[in-house]
């Protein structure tokens, strides 16, 4: 499957992206913001970074890249978009995931293993993975509390759209367990059609054990299977 | 030919001291001139030879440094040293100081340090893989320091998270003697394919200049001169307007650079650092051996009604100069305009080497580059050798405390306790390349592409320098060496940061002298060249001046990073050995610190030869993978590396010193135990390994001549020395990981 | 009397100022082509209690010099003081 990754100035995650894709056999292509061409990807990640400098807000001004313009198309039709940190500050300011990310709890820069607990397995992210299961990967963020408003945070749990949690490394959602004081421990959530992945911690640096977990290999292997099994989806959107 | 019309006056004391030029040195440039300097000559030289551009002190002495060896693949003279580190990679690193900008304003002189060596980097072709901050301030229980401290490491995360190059290791030292005068030094490894390293070496007559990157303003004019004179009260009002980092910026610009990097279009590349347009421009044409003109017209400018000077002064930060030929301008132009960079042609080479300055079409200055650059009259030492007060005696000091409260307080020590409420700050893992994470020893990052890992860390002890600056300096490389040997790495080149005080004060001379040299022997002794360092001079202010700091950045290879060994041990029923001699002594320990004030009198002993040996040991015994862990014994000696270990690992230790229970001279004598559990003797490595091991352990270390004392087993919840010691784990890691929080 | 101050907190006109740069392109490319410059600030509004206004706003320059804003870089302008009501009780 081929994997198109974005690149905004300041992205610094799509390298890393690429490895891991390839790591996982798949075909990884960068996507340059200033396009509004996705060459052919089936799924587009929206890597970690500090897109221009994420000096106003996280995210706020790579929201009107041109190659917005073209994820948005693209989800709309059912394309699979997966924001991973600054991707999903992204996702969140261009209104494709709802809520906020602010500023951690602790009002620092945290750079640390997390243990996220998969919620569901109702989304291609996730389909390989079983629910319940505790994802060793790891956070690297300053602005990744999640907020939303409380009728947002019931919908997206009552609509099975919260995707991960943080937890203890023994699978307990405790509060303390989160590196950055997220609402309900929220790690990551989904779109209401399930096709879009926003999440802040880092599953590309979590695809080979000499980096100490493999686990985040294990979504890229979701999705890669989900879209081949939906190849049809993937190929009717391109 | 000069259009230059001789300044009207020799300048007043006022000016020459604006410049930071003696008169004496403002005579000798006259003289070279054969005239008197205008305005803006003056300022420009006044910045050159400034110790922090000319290394006017410090050069004669730094040519004792070994700078070659068979992996050299760039000494010192470049931005930055490379080696060759095997499968067609060179390996690219320097260490610098920004101490000056970061007790002025901590946060953006730490950024600012960050931004500046990783342009060091970049502009030889090499991308950044790793940052290392090495750290000193006065004691973190004073409000003042904490505020410093904390705003030094929110800067250095908050450029190197931003432009997304882990910050994997450093060091972090509090001590009375930098309470006025912080120690911010930043090193930065980057990779690059050996064919693609660039170099910065202007040629090529009638090439364009291209001047790409920040507008310039007013940031830190003089900066260079600045850091070149001591502090003293009125330096509140002499700072030059503080550099603001925009690593946002940096970024673009080095995902250019690295683009264009090896591409034969760019003849040379050089970034902007001290003294600015001038300091670059400059060094770009004379490593060139041609000339240079630069229109300041053409530059970009963040404020209005610049002048010249200004403009050739300015330190506005993330600007590059770049070489090229005519006719490749415009298509290296659009290179920088996909990231959107601004880019102007400000300057051209010329054959004569001179470096002409205009504003539009008059000449406002035009100096000979060997003046401008080589010219400035060498410093030679204020005096005679001084005689050190030696203290011979090697007094015998007991801790002040029951052993288990003495190791609690060592852990709690902000010198010696864990560094992770600094390190979580920073990102450490982007790049995908982390193998071993800081807070170990050193750490360890693969190349990409490549099966090779590489090693890398700082280290230098003040207190070992002050008391004895040779062997302080030969103890600081040996450590840096044994740091990146403990993961299985092989020692390949060092970089060096000397931070001393005012060189014109004799004592401080003599003591960098003797630092060089102690240098020296250790590369020597070791096989290890140095290939990039910076020397930062004037580090005092009226009050005080700093202990003598050498920090050294060590980086080692490994074949295969998959083998590369951790730390903590490994697991339970290992068993646990000193490799290298016991310590007996506490001379210039943390313990004597804790214990006794700053009361040391001798700095501990060192055996270049058994240092050798003992490297060589544990590199091989890794290599043939005999261990489990390797730590080497530092601050805190064998109770410290041992407790680190257990709490690194979770798995306690059960350990037994037959000269802990029962003293050669058959009395128990307790200062004996603090000296052998929390003496610094040097040459030592804690080891742990399969009881199958140990007789090819064994072999290996008698083939090397190392001494090889099994203390005991890994295993249980409790640090335990028989009979002399015996705490929690859970007790250590609490006042490990306490040592940096602010007290209640 | 309780008093709100409003302050704003910006950085010198001769320091750099990366977040106004990057508005300012920002800006531009969604087409406000007529921007010449953005500098970004802070602002901070401050509640206390004070006898009179001119008691207030002393009190807020004293807190700007001390913490608000970084002496090395920053400058501030307090652009309002008004009292909002009667100084809360003693507790």
């Amino acid at each position: 499957m081929r994997f198109g990754i974005a690149v905004f100035p300041g992205t610094w995650s799509d390298r890393d992206c690429a490895h891991a894709v390839e790591l996982s056999g798949n075909e990884a292509v960068m996507l340059w913001h200033k396009d509004r061409d996705l060459r052919g990807a089936d799924c587009v990640m929206l890597p970690g970074g500090f897109s221009y400098g994420d000096y106003l807000r996280a995210g706020a001004v790579a929201r009107f890249a041109p190659l917005m313009e073209a994820v948005v198309e693209f989800t709309e039709g059912g394309g699979l978009a997966w924001g991973i940190c600054n991707g999903f500050q992204v996702l969140c300011e261009a209104h494709l995931l709802p809520g906020a990310l602010t500023r951690n709890a602790s009002l620092q820069f945290r750079c640390e293993p997390s243990w996220l607990r998969v919620e569901t397995d109702s989304c291609a992210f996730t389909a390989s993975c079983r629910v319940g299961d505790v994802l060793q990967i790891p956070v690297s963020h300053g602005e990744g509390r999640y907020v939303a408003d409380e009728a947002t945070l019931d919908e997206l749990e009552r609509d099975e759209r919260v995707v991960f949690r943080y937890v203890t490394p023994a699978g307990l959602a405790v509060g303390a367990a989160t590196p950055n004081g997220s609402m309900r421990d929220i790690a990551g959530i989904v779109n209401p059609a399930h096709n879009v992945l926003g999440m802040m911690p880092h599953p590309e640096r979590a695809c080979e054990p000499l980096l100490g977990s493999a686990d985040g290999m294990r979504l890229i292997t979701s999705v890669a299977r989900s879209l081949r099994r939906d190849g049809a989806l993937a190929a009717s959107t391109r | 030919m000069s259009v230059i019309s001789a300044g009207a006056a020799p300048p007043t004391d006022a000016a020459l001291a604006e410049v930071a030029l003696s008169r004496a040195e403002y005579e000798a440039a006259a003289r070279l001139l054969g005239r008197e300097p205008n305005h803006v000559e003056l300022g420009i030289l006044g910045a050159l030879w400034s110790e922090h551009c000319s290394y006017k002190t410090s050069k004669p002495l730094l040519r004792a440094l070994p700078t070659t060896g068979a992996a050299v693949l760039q000494g010192p003279g470049e931005n930055a040293g490379a080696v060759d580190v095997g499968d067609g990679f060179a390996c690219v690193f320097k260490i610098e100081s920004h101490n000056h900008p970061s007790a002025i304003e901590p946060y953006q002189g730490a950024a600012t340090g960050v931004g500046g060596i990783l342009r060091d980097i970049f502009t030889m072709g090499a991308r950044p893989v790793a940052l290392l901050d090495s750290l000193r301030f006065g004691p973190l229980e004073e409000p003042r320091q904490r505020h410093l401290f904390e705003g030094v490491v929110a800067g250095i995360g908050g450029y190197g998270n931003c432009i997304g190059v882990p910050t994997v290791g450093g060091e972090l030292y509090f001590d009375e003697s930098y309470r006025e005068n912080c120690i911010v030094n930043a090193m930065c490894v980057g990779v690059v394919p050996s064919e693609r390293l660039t170099r910065a070496s202007a040629r090529g007559p009638g090439n364009a200049v291209l001047l790409v990157g920040a507008d310039t303003g007013r940031d830190g004019i003089h900066g260079a001169s600045f850091a070149s004179v001591q502090f003293d009260d009125s330096s509140e009002e002499r700072r030059p307007a503080v550099q603001v980092g925009n690593p946002f910026l940096e970024k673009c610009l080095m995902e250019a650079c690295l683009e264009l990097a090896g591409d034969p279009r760019i003849v040379a590349m050089q970034d902007l650092g001290a003294a600015g347009l001038c300091g670059s421009a400059a060094e770009l044409a004379h490593r060139g051996g041609v000339g240079v003109e630069i229109d300041v017209a053409r530059v970009a400018r963040r404020e209005q009604g610049m002048t010249p000077y200004e403009v050739m002064l300015s330190e506005s930060q993330e600007r590059m100069l770049v070489v090229v030929r005519p006719q490749d301008v415009d298509a290296v132009q659009q290179v920088f305009e996909r990231w959107d960079l601004h880019s102007d042609v400000v300057g051209r080479v010329v054959a004569e080497q001179r470096f002409v300055v205009r504003d539009g079409g008059a000449a406002v200055c035009d100096l000979p580059l060997d003046v401008l650059v080589d010219g400035v009259p060498q410093r030679t030492a204020p005096g005679p050798r001084p005689e050190r007060a030696m203290t011979l005696e090697h007094r015998m000091w007991a801790s002040p405390w029951p052993m288990e409260e003495t190791l609690l307080r060592l852990l709690r020590s902000p010198n010696l306790g864990s560094r992770r409420a600094v390190f979580r700050t920073y990102d450490h893992q982007v790049g995908d390349a982390t193998v071993v994470r800081p807070g170990g020893d050193a750490a360890v990052v693969r190349i990409p592409g490549s099966v090779r890992g590489l090693a890398m860390c700082t280290d230098g002890n003040a207190r070992y320098t002050s008391l004895a600056p040779r062997r302080g300096a030969a103890i600081a490389v040996c450590e840096a060496a044994r740091n990146v040997v403990a993961t299985g790495a092989r020692p390949v080149a060092l970089t060096n940061c000397l931070n001393f005080g005012n060189p014109e004060v004799n004592d401080v001379y003599w003591d960098l002298h003797d630092a060089i040299a102690g240098i020296a022997d250790a590369c020597t002794a070791l096989g290890v060249p140095v290939v990039s360092g910076n020397v930062s001079l004037y580090n005092e202010s009226e009050r005080s001046r700093i202990a003598p700091t050498v920090v050294i950045g060590m980086v080692g290879v490994i074949d295969d990073v998959a083998r590369h060994c951790a730390a903590a041990f490994a697991s339970e029923g290992d068993e646990i050995a000193v490799a290298g001699p016991l310590a007996g002594r506490l001379d210039a320990s943390e313990l004597q610190r804790l214990g006794f004030g700053v009361n040391a009198k001798v700095a501990p002993d060192l055996d270049l030869d058994l240092e050798r040996r003992v490297q060589s040991f544990v590199g091989e015994a890794i290599a043939a993978g005999l261990l489990h862990s390797a730590h080497d014994l530092a601050e805190g000696g064998l109770g410290v590396a041992a407790a680190e270990c257990a709490i690194w690992s979770g798995l306690g230790l059960r350990a037994e010193i037959a000269e802990l229970t029962h003293p050669p001279d058959g009395e128990r004598a307790p200062f004996e135990a603090a000296g052998i559990l929390f003496g610094e003797g040097q040459s030592r490595f804690l080891i742990s390994y399969a009881r199958e091991a140990l007789v090819q352990l064994q072999d290996l270390a008698a083939r090397h001549s190392v001494p090889l004392r099994a203390l005991g087993t890994v295993g249980g919840s409790r640090i335990t020395f028989s009979g002399v010691l015996d705490v929690s784990l859970e007790a250590a890691r609490d006042a490990y990981e306490e040592a940096l929080q602010p007290s209640a | 009397m309780i008093f709100i101050a409003d302050v704003v907190v910006h950085l010198k006109p001769v320091v750099n100022d990366p977040q106004g740069l990057v508005v300012r392109d920002g800006l531009r490319r969604l087409g406000f082509a007529d921007v010449h410059g953005v500098r970004v600030g802070k602002h901070i509004q401050v509640e206390l209690d004070a006898g009179d206004e001119q008691g207030a706003r002393a009190a807020v320059e004293s807190m700007c010099d001390r913490l608000l804003r970084n002496p090395v870089i920053e400058d501030y302008r307090i652009d309002a003081v008004r009292a909002v009501a009667e100084a809360a009780a003693a507790s």
